[in-house]
């Protein structure tokens, strides 16, 4: 997933609604969102956000608790009416042709529960009446691993089962589009590993997904693109791979000098844009060919390096940095 | 397109409104608040007076045996326990838990929810009504209404009445606790102008006039009316109609779907 490949051109990660590089320019944009803003009284929800979802993406909106995502995500499945802006969905308005989009459009809610004394089979069929041309119910129980819980009641199902049956009547109308807030939240390991293999074989199956997490190891994962907010605003649109890259500060390669040297020997290195010091250790922070341009640079001046560890920007680092203030100028600075 | 459209959201409805009834009457009978409520209380209680004596008498100064005033009575009693009981507390619930949000979120509304849970509730209720009109003719020898048409529009507008104000008490209660506590506290003072604890024939003027102007208090006086023959007056219809009437554009008003 993090390729060497990736380049950090500034004109490609910040257009807005750029289909992804493994989809065709041709593809249709499901989800078009500009300039959206939500405020409750005098509380402003989401202030400015804009991206866009390409036919067959795993879309995800990342960002801290409160970031405006799921109010986001509300105005694109039309439970809420945004203040300002234009949110299209198939081409259509999420609150005038709700009724259509209704039909189409998947949701799985942050909370709810369904009813507790009816059965999984029960909400599955019932579910899949309420649509025109539902999925195969059987099928999709088998997909998600409930048929063995067919007769089940709803309130004696673990959290991840619920959360399973909660896909389930996300999927069961045939969508074109799954919006899916807070999949994994309150999972164990292996249930979320389960449900991301889930949403994989989902998205194979040809539904576009619009993924609300707060998870860094899951969009990363799963997302082709993710749109990064905070207080209300779009921060970062692009791959997780290139926005860890290019915002979280490159890779940091830490190692222990056999002798002392002067910094800038490896600070004068274009790879290199950060250099500290931490006890008798050395982390040098940068991007490109680090490694080898590091070890070479030492090896000139016969000082060799010990306890070599390079480790790659993670989204989690990108995320820090983009959603604190004052490490987002610094970050923006830099590059 | 529109041809469409329409064939989309109207046939599904259909299809979906049979399903959502089928399925509250499965849980009228997994979670029996209104069957057991609503009418194995009052058929129980109808048994009790059926079978005691004393209701031979006659309330005060009237011709009523106390056994024929309390048709009406514990029809009351079953519309209160049904639609003030049973109905609210699981539409708060299910606003409570977003599943009416949930539903809203598919091409189904969630008021076909609400109209499925009225439907089985209903049906409930004239199961209920039925059980101790045929129970007291059949069994306990009280003469049959002389006038069927008057008491079917009496007990018709109790009914809705009664219906009405439990859907208000969905609509205003903020938990499923709160309908509760709503409920409760309304049912005791429906059910005391009612003339369950003392009859109506009984009460000072003062109480009989408030009594009159009350919903249940209206249903008894006109019930028992159309039972001894004659139609019930405008004045009691018109009390349950306009209580009808209020509590339904009130609940329509002020009910929220999440």
């Amino acid at each position: 997933m993090m390729g060497g490949d990736v380049s950090c051109r500034a004109a490609d990660r910040r257009v807005i609604g750029r289909p992804p590089t493994r989809t065709p320019e041709s593809s249709a944009l499901l989800v078009e969102v500009f300039g959206l803003r939500k405020r409750y009284g005098s509380t402003v929800a989401v202030e400015d956000v804009s991206f866009s979802v390409a036919e067959g993406e795993i879309f995800g909106i990342l960002g801290p608790n409160g970031a405006g995502k799921t109010t986001t995500v509300e105005c694109v499945s039309g439970l809420r009416a945004p203040d300002a802006g234009m949110v299209q969905v198939l081409g259509l308005d999420p609150q005038s042709d709700r009724a259509v989009l209704r039909e189409h459009v998947g949701v799985q809610l942050q909370e709810g529960a369904l009813r507790p004394l009816l059965r999984v089979g029960e909400l599955v069929d019932l579910f899949a009446s309420f649509y025109a041309r539902p999925a195969n119910t059987e099928e999709l129980l088998d997909l998600l691993g409930l048929t063995a819980k067919r007769r089940a009641f709803y309130r004696s199902l673990s959290g991840g089962q619920k959360q399973r049956l909660s896909v389930a009547l996300a999927l069961v109308g045939n969508p074109k589009i799954a919006i899916l807030d807070e999949l994994t939240t309150g999972l164990d390991p292996q249930a979320r590993r389960d449900t991301w293999s889930l949403i994989e074989s989902v998205r194979d199956r040809g539904v576009t997904i619009l993924l609300v997490t707060h998870f860094m190891d899951e969009a990363e994962r799963l997302c082709d693109r993710v749109a990064l907010i905070d207080g209300g605003r779009v921060v970062a649109t692009d791959t997780p791979a290139r926005l860890a890259q290019c915002e979280g500060g490159g890779n940091h390669l830490r190692f222990q000098p056999s002798e002392p040297f002067d910094d800038g020997l490896l600070t004068r290195l274009s790879e290199v844009s950060e250099l500290e010091h931490q006890g008798s250790r050395v982390v040098v922070s940068g991007s490109g060919d680090l490694l080898n341009a590091v070890l070479h640079a030492l090896k000139e001046v016969h000082v060799e390096a010990h306890d070599v560890q390079l480790e790659s920007a993670t989204l989690e680092d990108a995320f820090v940095r983009l959603t604190r203030p004052t490490a987002t100028t610094v970050a923006r600075g830099d590059g | 397109m529109s041809t469409r459209t329409a064939t989309v959201a109207t046939q599904p409805a259909r299809r979906a409104l049979r399903k959502l009834i089928g399925l509250e009457c499965k849980l009228a009978i997994r979670a029996p608040v209104a069957l057991v409520l609503g009418v194995a209380v009052p058929v129980m209680l109808l048994a009790i007076f059926g079978e005691s004596g004393a209701f031979e008498k006659r309330v005060a100064t009237t011709s009523i045996t106390y056994r024929t005033e309390f048709v009406p009575i514990l029809i009351g009693l079953v519309l209160v326990l049904i639609a003030l009981v049973a109905l609210p507390i699981p539409v708060v619930n299910q606003r409570e838990s977003a599943y009416l949000r949930r539903l809203s979120t598919t091409p189904v509304a969630p008021r076909w929810l609400l109209t499925a849970q009225l439907v089985v509730d209903l049906a409930l209720a004239v199961a209920a009504i039925t059980l101790i009109v045929a129970g007291d003719v059949l069994l306990f020898g009280v003469h049959a209404p002389g006038q069927w048409p008057g008491f079917i529009l009496a007990a018709l507008l109790a009914t809705l009445a009664l219906f009405t104000l439990g859907l208000l008490v969905a609509a205003i209660a903020p938990t499923a606790a709160a309908a509760g506590a709503i409920g409760t506290i309304l049912l005791y003072p429906l059910l005391f102008f009612a003339g369950l604890w003392t009859p109506r024939a009984t009460m000072s003027p003062l109480m009989h006039h408030i009594s009159n102007l009350t919903p249940l208090g209206a249903a008894v006086e006109a019930m028992l009316k159309a039972m001894q023959g004659s139609f019930p007056s405008i004045g009691s219809l018109g009390v349950m109609a306009t209580w009808a009437l209020l509590c339904g554009l009130a609940a329509v008003k002020l009910f929220r779907w999440e």
